[in-house]
């Protein structure tokens, strides 16, 4: 096929409309969502006192990080789905959630508390964390890289990488209603494990599929 | 910018509003720009300039499937060029060579380069053979018989709507095949 021929066959495929890759990612969201509740309600549940809980500015804390984490990566991730794009002047929004969990964690450095330090920070559920919170962002994470492949990355594996973000975000909101380990300290040192291995893997499968 | 990105932007915003004849007017002034830039970029890398044509065809092709990821609002030059860049590496990469393309081989195209005759292009030719036939049909009846849609509709006894399914998928389907080269 010559190029003269390319071309006119292109015109003639000019009518198919293709939806953005924004109302791609809210459909999809709303596909993907169902399965990670479903994990979460079959093998976790919201912990028994969230009533008494949600009093505890701490435990509401987790969840204006892990939002913030959702709503920024998925701001970078729907930018880099464009093909001439890139993170310059973009990822500072990736520092917003970090710096909303160190001030929490200023904060209650500040205020008397009863248990020790090492114990905040321990804590009681860092395996159930670190299980969790990838297994449920896997639906939401193969459900995001569905999404861009949609779009046009020329950084397959860095957008795979924000997709991974995005997901373990979601998927550590739903975690938290769960975990009783509210303490900033808790959250800034095994959330992000469980996260990075969900980045990980996106930016692996990134860079595999996202290529066009 | 060079002159005449303007213009491109105002082609694709109307194309992207359905007018086909600006469309096909803008994919034809690309395609010399598009050209000279894949030719610098394979010469730079040592390979041989007679596989441009396969590398613009695949531009092209890319173009034209991720077209609703340009912003009608941002000029059409940068979007344009990135996906040049993008399927030009992919193109030498597949070919064996890890290569960096430099940023100007498309953007800083002389306008009135004379544009090399164009060369064979096989690579979608070879991919077309492997396409389920009720796409190949319909494409080869609208690429190289330069039918219509309305009368490859006719020829094949299908509806109008089914041909442009039909010929959208195997646009789709050849450039997955590319990828897989």
């Amino acid at each position: 096929m010559d190029t003269e021929q390319l071309i006119r066959t292109l015109a003639a495929d000019g009518s198919h409309r293709v939806r953005p890759v924004g109302f791609v990612l809210a459909l999809t969201l709303l596909a993907a969502m169902p399965i990670s509740l479903a994990i979460f309600m079959m093998g976790l549940g919201v912990r028994p006192d969230v009533m008494t809980a949600m009093h505890n500015p701490f435990f509401d804390l987790k969840f204006v990080v892990t939002l913030a984490l959702t709503a920024s990566a998925m701001v970078v991730c729907l930018h880099l789905s464009r093909p001439e794009a890139s993170l310059e002047g973009w990822w500072w929004l990736l520092l917003i959630p970090a710096g909303i969990l160190a001030a929490g964690i200023v904060s209650e450095m500040m205020l008397p508390q009863r248990l020790p330090i090492m114990t905040r920070l321990i804590g009681s559920n860092s395996r159930i964390c670190m299980t969790a919170i990838p297994l449920m962002s896997l639906p939401i994470l193969a459900a995001a890289l569905i999404v861009l492949r949609h779009g046009a990355t020329a950084r397959p594996a860095i957008a795979g990488a924000i997709a991974g973000l995005a997901s373990a975000g979601l998927a550590a909101t739903l975690y938290a209603s769960h975990c009783t380990d509210d303490s900033p300290l808790f959250v800034a040192t095994w959330y992000p494990i469980a996260t990075a291995l969900v980045v990980a893997l996106g930016a692996l499968a990134g860079a595999k599929v996202l290529r066009f | 910018m060079r002159e005449g990105e303007d213009e491109w932007t105002g082609l694709m915003r109307l194309a992207i509003s359905g007018d086909s004849a600006a469309y096909h007017r803008l994919l034809k002034a690309i395609t010399p720009v598009l050209r000279a830039g894949a030719r610098r970029g394979l010469a730079r890398a040592g390979q041989p300039v007679d596989q441009s044509e396969d590398v613009v065809q695949e531009i092209l092709l890319a173009v034209h499937l991720k077209r609703h990821t340009w912003d009608t609002n941002a000029p059409f030059g940068p979007w344009l060029f990135a996906i040049a860049r993008n399927k030009l590496i992919d193109a030498m990469r597949r070919r064996g060579r890890r290569i960096f393309v430099n940023i100007d081989d498309f953007a800083e195209t002389i306008p009135d380069e004379p544009a090399p005759q164009t060369a064979s292009a096989n690579e979608i030719a070879t991919a077309l053979k492997t396409l389920p036939p009720r796409q190949r049909d319909v494409l080869q009846s609208i690429a190289v018989e330069s039918a219509s849609i309305r009368d490859t509709a006719a020829k094949f006894a299908m509806s109008e709507g089914a041909v442009r399914v039909a010929l959208h998928r195997a646009l789709a389907s050849l450039t997955a095949k590319l990828r897989e080269q």
